[in-house]
């Protein structure tokens, strides 16, 4: 018998009372299948804007360097299968060193850095690879629950080949202790999937007396994905 | 004997500050120039949540075919200059919940069976995965037979369909949850 990523807990349920935002968003009807037959498949996967060099690069989009730990994300986007997923469009964006955003909802008292805008977009290569040249994200402070704190973490969103393939996620970074404590990281159950959500230290990807490197791979649902196997 | 599947990266939230990335722009709401061959409209889509309040921090990505019922058959580079229609439009909502998008009406996909309709990808802080669902017409004559309504029940089909407000102008409330809650889609 096949079940689906969401029973076994490689993704989150839509209703998670833990994540209190979630309350009165999350539907509370079952959502309705759509056979295969019916999906739209060869939809186009995102709209015309002009990707410039500074894209890929949060620390050269403004006249001065942001402060904080300069560092390198790079990794595939591969497909469930394992094969790269080439030609698309990943996207990012974070807050800064300090834990801020440059958002004008972030109202932690902590200080915006000038040099900091915080968003990034590349396109991955044939072998489905990209790379982000940012800094560090802090940690920061969230109204869910008392003393609750969002670990460092990295927005990523990608479209994939398909609409059942789009993204919207979260990078972590190793050995943080606030995970344990995070709704959002804890609200996938299955301990490989959480892995997946976080990135690895990589010497290799390390530029010498530059920055440090930071590996995440990431695995987009293919168009014949997997809820739909064994499914009479 | 199927080799061993990688898991998929789980989703996580948009949260609520993805105007600093993927919703910093109003250019997305654009997805067709005035050249752009079909019937122009207006497509206005509103969220709430189940208090029945706006949710301002929601954002709405729509993918259709063009006013001929085609979808461009392969990923489209950002490219210059533009197509005159995109197929892709997104935007966040505003402090009323409110987004617009300017396009054409879609044509019917040859050969599918399917009336014309609009697909919607919607996500928003609170929202751990992204929710999918469809746009449809109202009063266009492929309704009664579209296999993906049928598989709706009959009372909560409506909760897919935009109503023509005024000329041209479309308008449909997304309910994320509770009294007439719209019906979302498992792709």
């Amino acid at each position: 018998m096949h079940r689906r990523p969401e029973e076994i807990g490689s993704q989150p349920p839509l209703r998670y009372p833990p994540y209190k935002s979630n309350l009165w968003r999350a539907p509370s009807q079952a959502l309705v299948t759509i056979p295969e037959r019916l999906r739209d498949l060869a939809v186009p996967v995102y709209g015309y804007l002009p990707i410039v060099d500074t894209d890929n690069d949060l620390t050269r989009q403004h006249a001065g360097e942001p402060l904080g730990e300069r560092i390198i994300v790079s990794g595939r986007v591969l497909d469930e299968d394992g094969r790269p997923v080439p030609n698309t469009l990943v996207e990012l964006w974070q807050c800064n060193a300090a834990g801020r955003y440059r958002h004008a909802r972030d109202t932690h008292p902590a200080p915006i850095d000038p040099n900091f805008g915080g968003a990034g977009r590349t396109i991955t290569d044939a072998e489905g690879r990209y790379e982000f040249t940012t800094i560090k994200p802090g940690a920061y402070p969230w109204g869910n629950h008392p003393n609750a704190w969002r670990p460092a973490h990295i927005h990523f969103s990608l479209f994939g080949q398909s609409l059942a393939s789009r993204l919207v996620t979260q990078m972590y970074f190793p050995s943080d202790p606030l995970c344990a404590y995070d709704p959002m990281f804890q609200s996938v159950a299955d301990p490989r999937a959480q892995q997946r959500l976080v990135s690895s230290f990589d010497l290799d990807l390390t530029r010498p007396d530059w920055a440090l490197g930071y590996r995440f791979d990431i695995v987009l649902r293919g168009r014949h994905s997997t809820p739909f196997e064994g499914r009479v | 004997m199927t080799t061993p599947r990688l898991i998929a990266t789980a989703s996580q939230t948009v949260g609520p500050f993805f105007h600093v990335g993927p919703g910093g722009t109003d250019a997305l709401g654009r997805m067709a120039s005035a050249s752009a061959p079909g019937d122009h409209i207006s497509l206005r889509i509103r969220v709430l949540d189940g208090e029945g309040a706006a949710v301002p921090d929601a954002l709405i990505e729509l993918w259709q075919a063009d006013a001929e019922g085609r979808y461009s058959l392969t990923p489209s580079l950002p490219v210059e200059p533009p197509p005159l229609f995109s197929g892709f439009g997104r935007l966040g909502t505003d402090a009323d919940g409110w987004c617009q998008f300017d396009t054409v009406r879609p044509g019917a996909i040859a050969g599918s069976g399917q009336a014309p309709h609009v697909n919607v990808c919607l996500m928003a802080r609170g929202l751990q995965r992204h929710l999918y669902t469809r746009i449809y017409f109202d009063g266009d004559a492929g309704l009664e037979a579209d296999p993906v309504l049928s598989l709706v029940e009959a009372e909560r089909r409506a909760t897919l369909i935009a109503r023509e407000s005024s000329p041209s102008a479309w308008e449909l409330v997304i309910r994320l949850q509770g009294d007439g809650e719209t019906v979302f889609l498992d792709l």
